[in-house]
This record gives structure tokens, C-alpha cells and sequence, in this order.
């Protein structure tokens, strides 16, 4: 008897809990012949913690706001066509989920910052696995903090820098992960400004008229294997703090004003197992203290590091410089940085002991690398007999190129393993 | 004058040193795409070593191949053949043959290595172009400065002055003046600088064929926009057949007043 009463109450309790669970997440279908054929009027009708599903279909709905906890999920990347209003949708509540859709045709705007998914306010947001077309800003983030955004593919047809958009916008955000998206077209692929502890991987960033990647004003950030490829540059790191860059690929960034790295101001940064090749410069540094660049790839670029002044501290160690056509170009003569440890290719020197130290310091800045910093026009005389020349009598007595920049201790064999 | 073209050129054509010019420029551009994956680079080293070695080998070869044919010339300058024929024919016959070296040694590795459809066919092309038009100003202008000089120590010291003047000085005295006036926007200057010099022309001309030009940056820009233009091409061309046409005068009127 007793059991029996146990085992009713069980039964009860189960049903209870079931059904709280299916009053809890009620599911609701849009679609053209479904009890909602828009999307806005299933977002105003659902509760907090409903799951909102698109079904196939055009939808040509602008500023959908979601203004309570919700997940919506897109069945067969659903298009919803924004050009009738400003933004696509408008996430303003926590823990809200996007899956799946596919935003197309945020109108250019001079006034507001349009963008495919506008995240205000808001935290525990994750955005996964959607399609942004030609929307003018992808996904902006505003004070937006512990989100992921992953998997989306946001694509877009820039020309100008004054008349487009990011592909991924954050300001004001905290513990954002951005993790395998596929930017391109953009005017920044991914921009960052007053974000703080946030994880940037995987990322594939492409054809971006200004950066692949920009921090502005964002400390204690990291960023590893991505892929920047054929960017104004591949990254920008301005102004920033404690920025951990690992992993990545910087390829074909290539145009008379284009760099693989533009580091600007910035402070106790770690460039590690990064591989820059065919940039026309890998990269950029201006202003920059105590950053350590180890292990990373130099090949085929036109100037493979360039310093200019105000930088102090830096260690450059443990890289592979192959046929760059400038391995180093600095304006300052002083040797506030180290350079040693590294393979050169282009060293000529000897190793008498085998110990796969050459005996003698290698010269990283060239005359001419010296005299086109100093007249830039006098790049017209590259692979030039006489520059040849000169590099050769300045090698054999050096008058003019910085006393302090040399490797001490140029291996004589090529970092192989780089893990 | 098509007689003793002909004759010169097969003459040159047929000696130990032509069939070695063009064998070394075969085996270096050989070396030069087996040793490096990328083409592009190997093309990039042909060109630098090509533009030194082209115009001094012409230099050196004309001025050498006339004063060895003194008694030959005042052979035929007894019988009745104009003397403007004479000589021209015998200039071109020389540059001809070398051109035809060149041409040979840089083009059948391409062709052996079946690179005619890599899409660098038309780089390909311009380095030939540019080393047959080197040949052509050189020697022309070895062969008027041998015509010129009785002596040939003279004759020979200055046609090898005639190529490090070129190849070398040149650049010097123009690097030295960009660095003189450097406060200033200098990019037209060394347009400029670079349209006078046959050579430094050949090597723009070849750069801006290839992906490197990128390094050259905003000078870069100003000569991508100045070549661009037709007006730039025919300027660029008109210097290079100026380069060939004033010396090539001087022969004409040299030989023509000159007393053997």
C-alpha cells in the first residue's frame, strides 16, 4: 500500500515535471502556410524560453526586436530580407539564441550603424551557423558580454571604406569567443574597440578592404588560428594591452600599403607560431614595447619586420627569415631590441664548430634597406647591380647601417618543428 | 648590306664564343628553374643577371669583333660597296647574332620545362625583349666607339666605361642626388632618372611586369599610373630607340667621313 502510494506520487511528480518542461519551451513554427506567417508576430506572441523555428521561405521582415529570452532556429536557412527597414534582427534580452538563418540586404546607412543581428545590452547571447549577405554591419555588439559567435558565414561586396561595414562589431563587450566565422568583403572582417578578455580562433578572414582583424582600445585579448588572407592587412592591433597572438596565418596581403601585422601602441604582447608569407610587409610596428616575437614564419615577403621608432624591449627570437626581399628595416639606430637566435637565409656566414651557431653576428638591416628607410623613392633602384654593390662594400666595412641591430648568434639551420 | 649582314651574322653565329653565350644563358636560366619552385623569383634572378651580363657581353663582343675584322673591312672597302652598307650590315649582323644567343639560351629551358602556358609567358617575353633591345643599344654603341678610336686599348677602355657608366655610375650619382634632395616629393625625379638609363629602364619595365612591384610603394604607384598611359609606353619606347638610334647615326656619319 504504502509502495503504492510512493509509486503514484512518482508517476505525478514526472507528469508535473513534464509538463512544466513543455509549457517551459513551447515551440513555435513560422512559415508560409503555419498559424504565423511572420516571423515578428511569433517572437511578440512567444514567452521567455520558447523556441522560435523558420521554416524555409523568404521573409521580408526588417527589426525584428527580441526583447525576452528566446531561441529561434532557422530550418533551411530561411532569407529574411531586411531592405525594408534598418537592421535585420534586434537581440535585446539575455540568453538569447540565433541558429541557422540567413539575413540578406541591410541598406547602407551614413546615420546609424545598420547591421544583420544588432546584440544590445545584453549577455549570454549565442549566435551560431547563420548566413549574413550583404549586410551592411554582420552582427554589432554594444555592451554585449559572455556570448559566443560561431559559424557564421557573412559575406559582403565592399568598395569603399566610407560606405561599408564590419562583418563582426563589437564595442563595449566582455568574454565574447569568436570562433570559426567566415568574414569577407567587409570593410574590417573583425573589429574590436573597449573589448576586454574576449577569444578570437579559427576564424577565416578574407578580402576586407581595410583589416582582417582590428583591436582598438582592447587589453588582455587573444587571437589563434585564424587565416587573413588578401586583407588591406591581415590584423591591426592599436592601442592595446596584454594581446596574445598565436596560431595564425597571414597570407597574401599584398599591395603597396599592405602589411600581414600593423601593431601601433601596444604593450606586453606575445607573437608566437604565427606564419607571414607573401605580405608585402609582415609585419608593421610602430611604437611598441615589450613584445616578444618567437617562432614565427617569415617567407616571401617584401620587407619581413619593419621597426620604426619608439620601440624598446622587444625580443625577436627563434624565427625563420626565408627570401624576404628586406628581412629588417629600422629607422633607429640603437639596439633597445634583440634580434638574436634567429635563421636567416640570407646569412652567409660560417658555423666552423657545427653547432649550428654561425661565427659570425649577422647584419639583418642592409645599406640599402638603410638608405630606402631614409629616401623611400630610392626603392625604384631594387635588384639593381649597384645596390648590390653597395650592400656588398657596407657589409665588408659597416659605416652607416645601425651598429646594434645583429643577431649575435644567426642559426645556421632552419627552425623545422614550430609546434 | 644583306650580304654582309648575312655573312657577319653567320660568322658570329658559327664561333666557339656565341655557341657559348647561348649555352651559359640556357644553363643559368635552366639552374635558375630547377633550383627555384617558384617561378617567379627565377625569373626575377634571370633579370638581375642578365641585365649586367647582356650589356657588357655586347659591349665587350662588338668592340672585339671589329677591331679583329680591321683587314677584312679594308678589304672590302676596296671593292665598290658603299661604306654605309659596310658597316651597318656588319653592326647588325653582330647584334643580331648575339640577339639571337639570347633569345635561344633564355627561351628553350622555358619551352623544355613546358612553361609556355604558366601565366608568366608574357614576363617571360618582356625579359627577352628587354635583353635583345640591350643588345642592340650596346652594341651600337661599342661598335661606334671602336669606329671612332684607331687605338684599341682606347677604344676598349672606353667601351667598358661606355657599360659601368650604365650599370653603375649612373645609379650612383642618382641615388646620390635623391638623397640630396630627399625633403622633397621626389617621385617624378626618379621617373625621370629611371627613363634615361637604358638599363634601370629595362629593370622598371621587367619589375612592373611581376608582383614585386608592390615593394616599390608610392613611387611604385606613380610609375604604374605613368606606364599605364599610352603616353608613358611611347616615351618608355622612344628612349630606348633613341638609345639605339644616336649611336647608330654616328656610325653612319663616322664612317662616312672617316679616313682608313
Amino acid at each position: 500500500m504504502f509502495q503504492r502510494a510512493i509509486f503514484f506520487r512518482t508517476i505525478l511528480w514526472v507528469c508535473l515535471l513534464a509538463f512544466c518542461t513543455v509549457v517551459s519551451a513551447a515551440e513555435i513554427k513560422v512559415c508560409s502556410d503555419c498559424d504565423h506567417q511572420q516571423i515578428k508576430t511569433a517572437v511578440a506572441q512567444a514567452k521567455s524560453y520558447d523556441t522560435v523555428y523558420v521554416l524555409p521561405g523568404l521573409y521580408a521582415e526588417a527589426d525584428i526586436i527580441i526583447d525576452k529570452p528566446l531561441t529561434l532556429i532557422g530550418q533551411g536557412f530561411p532569407r529574411i530580407d531586411a531592405s525594408s527597414g534598418k537592421s535585420g534582427l534586434i537581440i535585446r534580452a539575455d540568453s538569447v539564441s540565433i541558429s541557422g538563418v540567413h539575413i540578406v540586404n541591410v541598406q547602407v546607412s551614413h546615420l546609424d550603424d545598420r547591421a544583420g543581428i544588432r546584440v544590445e545590452d545584453c549577455k549570454e547571447f549565442r549566435l551560431t551557423n547563420n548566413h549574413l549577405t550583404n549586410t551592411f554591419f554582420g552582427i554589432y555588439l554594444q555592451h554585449a558580454k559572455r556570448g559566443i559567435i560561431s559559424g557564421n558565414i557573412i559575406k559582403a561586396n565592399a568598395k569603399e571604406e566610407m560606405n561599408s561595414g564590419n562583418a563582426i562589431h563589437l564595442w563595449y563587450c566582455n568574454n565574447v569567443e569568436i570562433v570559426a566565422n567566415e568574414v569577407s568583403g567587409h570593410r574590417d572582417g573583425i573589429y574590436l574597440e573597449f573589448v576586454k578578455e574576449s577569444l578570437i580562433r579559427e576564424n577565416l578572414s578574407t578580402n576586407n578592404i581595410r583589416y582582417g582583424l582590428h583591436f582598438m582600445f582592447s587589453d588582455h585579448n587573444e587571437y589563434l588560428d585564424n587565416i587573413f588572407r588578401n586583407n588591406g592587412a591581415g590584423v591591426a592591433v592599436m592601442f592595446s594591452k596584454f594581446i596574445n597572438m598565436r596560431n595564425n596565418l597571414f597570407e597574401e596581403n599584398w599591395g603597396a600599403t599592405s602589411y600581414g601585422l600593423l601593431l601601433k601602441e601596444i604593450y606586453d604582447a606575445e607573437i608566437i607560431n604565427n606564419r607571414f608569407i607573401k605580405n608585402c610587409t609582415g609585419i608593421y610596428v610602430e611604437g611598441c614595447t615589450r613584445i616578444n616575437y618567437k617562432r614565427n614564419n617569415f617567407e616571401g615577403n617584401g620587407w619581413a619586420i619593419r621597426i620604426s621608432g619608439g620601440c624598446v624591449s622587444n625580443e625577436i627570437s627563434g624565427n625563420n627569415f626565408i627570401g624576404n626581399s628586406f628581412d629588417l628595416s629600422t629607422n633607429s639606430s640603437s639596439s633597445e631590441n634583440s634580434f638574436d637566435g634567429n635563421f636567416w637565409s640570407a646569412y652567409d656566414g660560417y658555423d666552423l664548430d657545427h653547432d649550428g651557431v654561425g661565427d659570425v653576428p649577422y647584419r639583418p638591416v642592409k645599406l640599402f634597406n638603410y638608405i630606402v628607410d631614409q629616401t623611400p623613392e630610392a626603392v625604384v633602384l631594387l635588384r639593381s647591380f649597384f645596390i648590390d654593390l653597395l650592400n656588398f662594400s657596407e657589409k665588408v666595412n659597416p659605416l652607416y647601417t645601425p651598429k646594434g641591430v645583429m643577431d649575435n648568434f644567426p642559426r645556421t639551420v632552419k627552425f623545422n618543428s614550430h609546434d | 648590306m644583306k650580304e654582309i649582314l648575312k655573312y657577319t651574322m653567320y660568322d658570329v653565329v658559327r664561333s666557339k664564343w656565341a655557341i657559348a653565350y647561348t649555352v651559359f644563358f640556357a644553363l643559368l636560366t635552366t639552374t635558375f628553374l630547377l633550383l627555384s619552385r617558384d617561378i617567379n623569383s627565377s625569373i626575377i634572378s634571370l633579370m638581375s643577371i642578365t641585365l649586367v651580363l647582356v650589356p657588357l657581353i655586347s659591349t665587350i663582343f662588338s668592340v672585339i669583333y671589329y677591331y679583329n675584322s680591321r683587314d677584312y673591312i679594308n678589304l672590302l672597302l676596296a671593292q665598290p660597296v658603299a661604306r654605309k652598307s659596310l658597316f651597318l650590315g656588319q653592326y647588325f649582323g653582330i647584334a643580331s647574332a648575339l640577339a639571337v644567343c639570347i633569345a635561344f639560351g633564355l627561351l628553350v629551358p622555358f619551352f623544355i620545362f613546358n612553361l609556355a602556358g604558366s601565366g608568366l609567358i608574357k614576363s617571360t617575353l618582356t625579359l627577352v625583349g628587354v635583353n635583345i633591345m640591350l643588345t642592340y643599344i650596346f652594341s651600337a654603341i661599342a661598335f661606334f666607339i671602336a669606329l671612332k678610336n684607331e687605338d684599341k686599348v682606347r677604344g676598349f677602355g672606353l667601351a667598358i666605361f661606355s657599360w659601368l657608366f650604365f650599370s653603375v655610375i649612373y645609379d650612383g650619382i642618382f641615388i646620390f642626388l635623391l638623397a640630396i634632395f630627399r625633403e622633397y616629393p621626389l617621385e617624378n625625379m626618379a621617373l625621370a632618372g629611371s627613363i634615361f638609363n637604358p638599363i634601370n629602364l629595362s629593370r622598371i619595365l621587367m619589375l612592373m611586369q611581376l608582383d614585386i612591384a608592390a615593394l616599390l610603394g608610392l613611387t611604385g604607384a606613380v610609375f604604374t599610373r605613368f606606364f599605364g598611359q599610352s603616353f608613358g609606353w611611347i616615351l618608355a619606347m622612344t628612349m630606348l630607340l633613341l638609345w639605339f638610334v644616336i649611336p647608330l647615326l654616328g656610325i653612319v656619319r663616322r664612317s662616312m667621313t672617316r679616313d682608313f
